[in-house]
C-alpha cells in the first residue's frame, strides 16, 4: 500500500467508533493535526489482536496536533504527537 | 535470589532500599498467585516451555539497563555525524554502535530535546517504551495516573517530578502508539563539556531520556 | 463516544506514584512467560492479542488489579484461546492447588 500522505500534509483523525482493538486512542479522534514523519507500512494491529496475519500492511505517520485542537482550551507551547495509521486519517482542506 | 544489576540512578528521591531483597508476591491478590502458578505448571506439563526457558528470559529482560540508552546518548553528544544518524535512523545507528541485534525489537525513534523544544514520552493506551535500550519501564511510567495525565497537562505531570520548564519551551508529549518506541535524545549539561563519554554515561539518567526530567546544570 | 477500559489518555487521576520497587518473583514470572507465549518467532500469538485479551477485561478488573495481574489475566485467556490449555485444566489444577494449600 503506498503512503498517501507526506510530512507536512494536513490530516483529520476519522471520528470512528470501534468495538474491537484499536491504536486511536479517543482523544485523537476527530481532531485535526500535521503529518511530520512518515514510517512505512507495519501489520494492521487491529488484524494481529484476532490471530490474523494482518495484510495488507498499512503506512504509519507521526502526526502532531495542537494542544487546543485536542482539549478545546489553551495550552501555551504544548503540542501532542502521536502514531495513527493511514486507514485512520483523511486529508484536511 | 537476589541478584545484581547495575543501577542505573534516577532523578527523583525514592525512600526505597533498591537493593533490599526481592520479595516473591508482595501485592499481588491470593487468587492471581495462585492462577499465576497453575498456568505456569500448566504450560510446563503441556512442553509449552520449560522451567529453564522461564529463568533464561527473567535473566535476559533484567540485563536490559537503561545504560544502553546513556551509551547512545553520550557517544551521540560526542560525534555530530552519529547523532545526525541516530536522529535519522535511529535502530541501525544504535545497533551499530553497542554491537547487538535488534532485529526482532520495534522499531526505535530517538528525539532530541533542545532550548526550543523539550519531548516527554508515555503510552497513553498500555506501557509502550523502547525496553530494548531502556530495559523494564517503571511502574509509574505504566501507572493509569501518568498515562492519562502526561497528554493533557504534561506542565503539573512533569512537575511533579521536579521539573519545571520554562513558559517559552515547548513541550511536545509523544504517545507510543503503534509500532514506534521513543526515546529521547537529552540537553547536554554545559559543566560535562570536558568528560570523556565514559564519564558522559554516568551522568544521563533514565528519566532523562523519558523526558520527565532535565539533566542538571551542575554536577550532582 | 464510549471509551474501551484502557483508552484512558486525557481522563482525570490523581497523583502520580513515583516510588519504584524491585519487580517481585512472581512479576518477573508472568512477564517471562508473556514474552515467551508471544514471542515474535517462536510464540502462539502476538502482543496484539495480548493487548485486545487486557482491553477485554471489565473495568472494575482493570482498575482493580495490577499491571501483572492483568497481563496474568489476558495469558489465561489467550493459552485457552489457542488450544494451549483447556478452561477444564485450568480450574482443574487450580482445584488442586487450593486443596494443597488447604492441607498444609
Amino acid at each position: 500500500m503506498k503512503p498517501s500522505f507526506a510530512p507536512g500534509d494536513k490530516v483529520r483523525v476519522v471520528a470512528r467508533e470501534t468495538a474491537t482493538h484499536c491504536r486511536t486512542p479517543h482523544y485523537l479522534r476527530g481532531k485535526r493535526g500535521v503529518v511530520s514523519r512518515v514510517f512505512g507500512t507495519f501489520p494492521n494491529p487491529e488484524q494481529l489482536a484476532y490471530h490474523r496475519i494482518g495484510v495488507p500492511h498499512v503506512p504509519l505517520y507521526q502526526v502532531d496536533f495542537d494542544y487546543a485542537e485536542v482539549w478545546g482550551k489553551a495550552a501555551p507551547n504544548t503540542r501532542i504527537s502521536a502514531d495513527i495509521f493511514q486507514h485512520w486519517l483523511e486529508a484536511d482542506r | 535470589m537476589p541478584h545484581d544489576h547495575s543501577h542505573h540512578h534516577h532523578d527523583h528521591p525514592h525512600d526505597h532500599d533498591v537493593h533490599a531483597p526481592i520479595n516473591e508476591s508482595h501485592g499481588a491478590r491470593s487468587d492471581s498467585i495462585l492462577l499465576e502458578r497453575a498456568l505456569r505448571e500448566l504450560l510446563i506439563e503441556k512442553g509449552v516451555f520449560t522451567p529453564a526457558d522461564v529463568q533464561r528470559q527473567i535473566e535476559l529482560t533484567e540485563s536490559r539497563d537503561p545504560e544502553l540508552g546513556a551509551k547512545v546518548v553520550a557517544h551521540a553528544w560526542t560525534d555530530a555525524a552519529y547523532k545526525a544518524w541516530l536522529l535519522r535512523d535511529a535502530k541501525p545507528a544504535i545497533e551499530t554502535y553497542l554491537g547487538i541485534d535488534l532485529n526482532l525489537t520495534p522499531e526505535l525513534v530517538v528525539v532530541e530535546n533542545s532550548r526550543e523544544r523539550h519531548h516527554v514520552i508515555c503510552c497513553t493506551l498500555c506501557s509502550c517504551y523502547p525496553r530494548a535500550i531502556l530495559g523494564i519501564p517503571p511502574a509509574w511510567y505504566k501507572s493509569l495516573e501518568y498515562r492519562s495525565r502526561v497528554v493533557i497537562e504534561p506542565r503539573a505531570v512533569l512537575a511533579e517530578f521536579g521539573t519545571r520548564l520554562a513558559d517559552d519551551v515547548e513541550i511536545r508529549v509523544v504517545d507510543s502508539t503503534a509500532d514506534m518506541r521513543y526515546m529521547v535524545l537529552p540537553m547536554r549539561p554545559r559543566y560535562t563539556e570536558n568528560m570523556s563519554e565514559a564519564e558522559l554515561v554516568g551522568v544521563i539518567t533514565r528519566d532523562s531520556m523519558i523526558g520527565v526530567s532535565v539533566l542538571a546544570e551542575r554536577p550532582q | 463516544m464510549t471509551r474501551a477500559v484502557h483508552d484512558i489518555g486525557g481522563l482525570p487521576a490523581g497523583p502520580i506514584e513515583i516510588a519504584e520497587h524491585e519487580r517481585t518473583f512472581f512479576e518477573q514470572r508472568i512477564d517471562a512467560m508473556m514474552r515467551l507465549l508471544a514471542h515474535p518467532t517462536h510464540g502462539y500469538y502476538t502482543v496484539d492479542a495480548m493487548r485486545r485479551a487486557i482491553e477485554s477485561l471489565p473495568r472494575e478488573d482493570y482498575v482493580g488489579l495490577g499491571y501483572y495481574e492483568r497481563w496474568l489475566q489476558a495469558m489465561r485467556k489467550l493459552v485457552v484461546e489457542k488450544g494451549l490449555v483447556s478452561e477444564a485444566d485450568i480450574e482443574g489444577k487450580l482445584r488442586s492447588l487450593a486443596n494443597e494449600a488447604g492441607q498444609k
